[in-house]
């Protein structure tokens, strides 16, 4: 299970602009770096990162090889109705990574 | 309710800095720091040390070694078990009949009680424990103990601190002593007290532990550093945990 921290508000009024953080542990190896033994240690980054609220998409983001370790995303959404954020990482060496957190919007 | 609970936070940030302030002049690294990234280690959900927080808050109730015993099983809750304590290390082991650090303290837990193979120093797993536990005395006093047996461990610490070394002939003492707030290479040079060990360095992209940041300052003055169980690092860490007796912690940091 992938290390992830969420922070969005458990609560919202309708029509609300809403902040959301998604941290995510990851090495975020860029494919150009030499290891101790002089060979380059292959590229393991995470490509694709996408939020969707209640299944529709709301947030995607490709991600490259000059993102540091341990990304950190923040974006808004506009509340609209209860229901769950749902983050999904996906990316090298077949890394996939998912969370969700409810939200009640009033 | 919102607006109730943000001035909660607010208070909390405020007093948590307050806490920090020394009225003898004394400054954390974290005051050095600007307002973003002051935040970003407020916000632990935005602190990137909390990553390893969490795996260390898993590692702590995993069984581990040959007595399939876990930290918890021993420890229970950390919140009352380990409060304070990263405050006061490094401290003489009776056990081991030697000073230990904090990480030394948990691989001697993991080789003497879980009969496990100690943690490598700077692997993720030491730093994941010593990170969970070290969050633990957050806000708590730095207070090393008053043990005869670390006296000369201190006054080595102290006479290394002061010490010139390296190619550049600088000693410690010559920037965090003579010239802290001043920049070097753009930035800002802290007093160097060990409030936040371990620090996820946005540099180095990873956690890591005092010894790393001594071994970079040590490298920065272009002399060798010793090897990670070498007893150079124990007497720096006594030292200056002496030198910042009585300032908060507010273990894991972020430090740029």
């Amino acid at each position: 299970m992938a290390n992830v921290l969420v922070n969005a508000p458990k609560t919202a009024k309708k029509g609300q602009v809403v902040e959301i953080k998604a941290l995510i542990m990851h090495v975020m190896e860029t494919g150009f770096r030499p290891g101790t033994n002089g060979r380059i240690i292959p590229r393991n980054i995470i490509e694709d990162f996408t939020a969707t609220w209640n299944g529709r998409e709301i947030f995607r983001m490709k991600m490259s090889p000059a993102i540091a370790a341990n990304p950190f995303v923040s974006f808004s959404a506009i509340a609209t109705e209860s229901g769950t954020i749902a983050f999904r990482w996906g990316g090298d060496e077949g890394f996939v990574a998912e969370h969700q957190v409810a939200i009640t919007v009033t | 309710m919102r607006a109730f609970a943000s001035a909660a936070v607010l208070l909390a940030v405020f007093t948590g800095s307050l806490a920090l302030a020394q009225s003898d002049g004394r400054r954390s690294g974290y005051q050095d720091m600007g307002p973003a990234l002051q935040k970003m280690q407020d916000d632990d959900t935005a602190n990137p040390a909390m990553l390893f927080v969490q795996a260390g808050a898993t590692a702590w109730s995993e069984k581990a070694g040959a007595a399939g015993k876990s930290c918890a099983d021993c420890h229970g809750d950390p919140a009352v078990s380990m409060k304070g304590v990263a405050a006061r290390y490094p401290a003489f082991s009776r056990e081991a009949g030697r000073p230990v650090d904090l990480e030394g303290r948990i691989n001697l837990c993991r080789t003497n009680h879980q009969q496990a193979p100690a943690l490598a120093s700077e692997s993720d797993g030491l730093l994941a424990l010593s990170a969970y536990v070290a969050l633990q005395s957050r806000g708590q006093p730095i207070a090393p103990p008053n043990d005869v047996q670390l006296a000369v461990l201190r006054a080595q610490g102290a006479e290394i601190y002061k010490r010139r070394q390296g190619q550049l002939n600088l000693s410690c003492a010559n920037c965090h002593d003579d010239n802290p707030a001043k920049k070097l290479a753009g930035a800002t040079i802290p007093q160097g007290h060990p409030t936040g060990y371990p620090i996820y360095r946005l540099e180095w992209q990873a956690l890591g532990s005092l010894k790393r940041r001594l071994r970079n300052c040590v490298v920065g003055m272009r002399a060798e550093a010793w090897p990670y169980d070498a007893t150079e690092y124990l007497a720096l860490e006594s030292y200056l945990m002496e030198r910042a007796r009585g300032m908060a912690m507010d273990a894991p940091a972020l430090r740029p």
